[in-house]
């Protein structure tokens, strides 16, 4: 009884699994559309889906935008943060001074020659600048900043932006 | 003065006519080459005619056929290619279906399925044999089996079998003349898979009749519900199978040109004395290439399988909602509709749907008599392709209908 508990718990976890890896590559993928590619009801879809967002597996649905091509102004950098850790509770708290911030989209604990390695969306490099040094800089624990602006984007989210300009081009009818 | 060169040019032409041979004139000319032509001048083709996947090599097994050209492997292999890759396309199949080949004279690495193919037929046939055919079935069967001197029995499959092909049908038509039964499961263009009992029934024929038994498994991973049986793992089918595979379908590697035959080692040195005079050995590139494949490519095939198989769903789903009534493949990447509904031919319809609605499929009678009134759609291509192939194919159904 307890083997088949657990091969139809892997069952279901493949099933999960491929959910994710379809909404991962388009989140606009309607629960009709996957229950259809794999051969489930929309009542299970729906479900998984559900309860998926609810334990946090599924944290946002997301479109990858090209804002340069959309015309708008953007300054992306990569702040290298070298921070001491507090007492107990390590480099938590200093993680969340820095990501309560919105200007910090993305805050990682990384290894290597420095401790947090965040990405700061501004208007202008004048914008982010200032909030390095102005925000980021001063807070208590903060050792140093090492700041990186972003130039070009060549593949964001496993999607190619720049670069390849070669359309490979396939024989339309191959018996 | 002109009058000279034209009687001159029409000399050239007819020496070049008159100088191919009877065998040669008489294989048909393939019934999509106008499809060919009319698509190149179009804009804007949405084509399920692709025979091939719509993925790229796995960047690993791109990468190890660069190092391997860094490091300089651009020599002749043996006859018989690299025996690393031989010694892991055995042990490939004793570890997936449990049989046995020694790399060392039982494997042959050939320029694809293709080859091995016409290598296998040149191989076995003497003039005026005969080879067992399901139809309909891959374009090459027929041909191949012409050139190389043999007659051709074809064996209707019928939609109500789902284009399996039936042991008695093939039993029906074995004479004196038969030499071997040649199947190619997965199916190209339709689909079907065969179930270890239909097989051991096929197996029972060849035996009963001493024939041989050419097993074309170039789609063998890609079978979706159920498990793909090996012909050549049955019971007392090794000695007399001639089983052929390769890597353009499992690890999307069609250009490369890479595939193997495993046989008895005295069909194997038959087929590797043609082999050796005519290609030598493939190219040692997509050799080491396909070897990377095997070694660290599972988990990468898997994930294309898994792919397709989301398209397969969505493809049957949607013709048979287009009235379009297509029974589920269970192996390959091709749906095998019935276009009957809309009292056009097989040709007729898809040359319409590509003038109309700039949708390309192939026609059922490209691969012979038994496809007649059905059309191939490969699944192939991208889930946004099949979802606008099915809208436009949708529209023209309707106008056909009303």
């Amino acid at each position: 009884m307890a083997e088949h508990d657990h091969t139809s718990k892997q069952n279901a976890d493949a099933v999960d699994a491929e959910i994710l890896e379809i909404l991962q590559k388009d989140a606009r993928a309607t629960v009709a559309q996957i229950a259809t590619m794999l051969g489930r009801s929309e009542e299970d879809i729906a479900g998984r889906i559900e309860r998926m967002e609810a334990q946090g597996i599924i944290l946002r649905y997301k479109a990858v935008i090209n804002w340069e091509r959309a015309g708008e102004e953007q300054v992306l950098a990569l702040i290298e943060v070298r921070v001491a850790p507090q007492r107990d509770v390590g480099f938590d708290a200093i993680a969340a001074r820095i990501y309560r911030f919105p200007e910090a989209r993305t805050v990682y604990l990384v290894s290597g020659d420095y401790d947090l390695a965040v990405e700061v969306v501004g208007r202008t490099m004048k914008d982010v600048a200032n909030f390095v040094s102005a925000k980021l800089a001063p807070l208590e624990g903060v050792q140093a900043t090492t700041t990186h602006f972003l130039l070009k984007r060549y593949k964001e989210d496993g999607v190619v932006i720049e670069g390849q300009a070669e359309e490979l081009r396939r024989e339309p009818i191959v018996p | 003065m002109d009058q000279l060169l034209e009687s001159q040019e029409k000399e050239r032409e007819s020496v070049g006519r008159r100088s191919l041979s009877a065998r040669v004139r008489q294989i048909p000319p393939s019934g999509i080459r106008k499809f060919f032509d009319l698509i190149s001048s179009m804009e804007d083709v949405v084509s399920l005619g692709v025979g091939e996947p719509d993925f790229v090599t796995p960047w690993h097994i791109r990468e190890a056929a660069i190092y391997s050209l860094e490091k300089g492997y651009t020599m002749y292999t043996s006859n018989y290619g690299l025996l690393e890759l031989r010694e892991a396309v055995a042990n490939d199949l004793r570890r997936r279906f449990q049989v046995e080949y020694d790399p060392t004279c039982e494997i042959l690495i050939t320029v694809g399925v293709s080859e091995g193919l016409d290598l296998a037929l040149r191989a076995i046939v003497d003039p005026g044999d005969e080879v067992i055919i399901p139809d309909p079935g891959y374009v090459s069967y027929q041909p191949c089996t012409i050139l190389a001197g043999g007659a051709v029995v074809p064996v209707p499959t019928r939609l109500e079998d789902g284009f399996k092909v039936r042991a008695s049908e093939i039993e029906a038509r074995v004479s004196s003349r038969t030499k071997a039964i040649l199947i190619g499961y997965p199916n190209n263009p339709t689909g079907a898979i065969l179930s270890h009992s239909e097989l051991q029934a096929i197996l029972d024929v060849a035996q009963r009749h001493g024939l041989l038994v050419i097993s074309d498994e170039i789609y063998e991973r890609l079978v979706y519900d159920g498990k793909h049986t090996c012909f050549a793992s049955l019971p007392g089918a090794r000695d007399r199978t001639i089983l052929l595979g390769g890597f353009s379908k499992s690890y999307a590697m069609t250009g490369w040109r890479i595939g193997w035959a495993a046989a008895p080692a005295e069909i194997i040195e038959g087929m590797m004395k043609i082999h050796q005079y005519s290609a030598l050995c493939p190219p040692i590139m997509g050799q080491k290439a396909a070897l990377e494949a095997l070694r660290n490519g599972e988990q990468q095939s898997l994930a294309m399988t898994r792919e397709y198989d989301r398209r397969r769903r969505v493809i049957v789903k949607g013709l048979n909602e287009i009235g379009l009534p297509t029974f589920e493949p269970k192996g390959a990447f091709y749906a095998f509709p019935s276009i009957a509904t809309t009292g056009l031919s097989d040709d007729e319809f898809a040359e319409r749907l590509l003038r109309e609605e700039r949708v390309a499929v192939v026609p059922g009678t490209a691969f012979g008599e038994g496809g007649r009134g059905h059309v191939r759609c490969s699944y192939a291509t991208s889930l946004n392709n099949i979802q606008e192939a099915l809208r436009r194919m949708r529209r023209f159904v309707e106008r056909v209908r009303a």
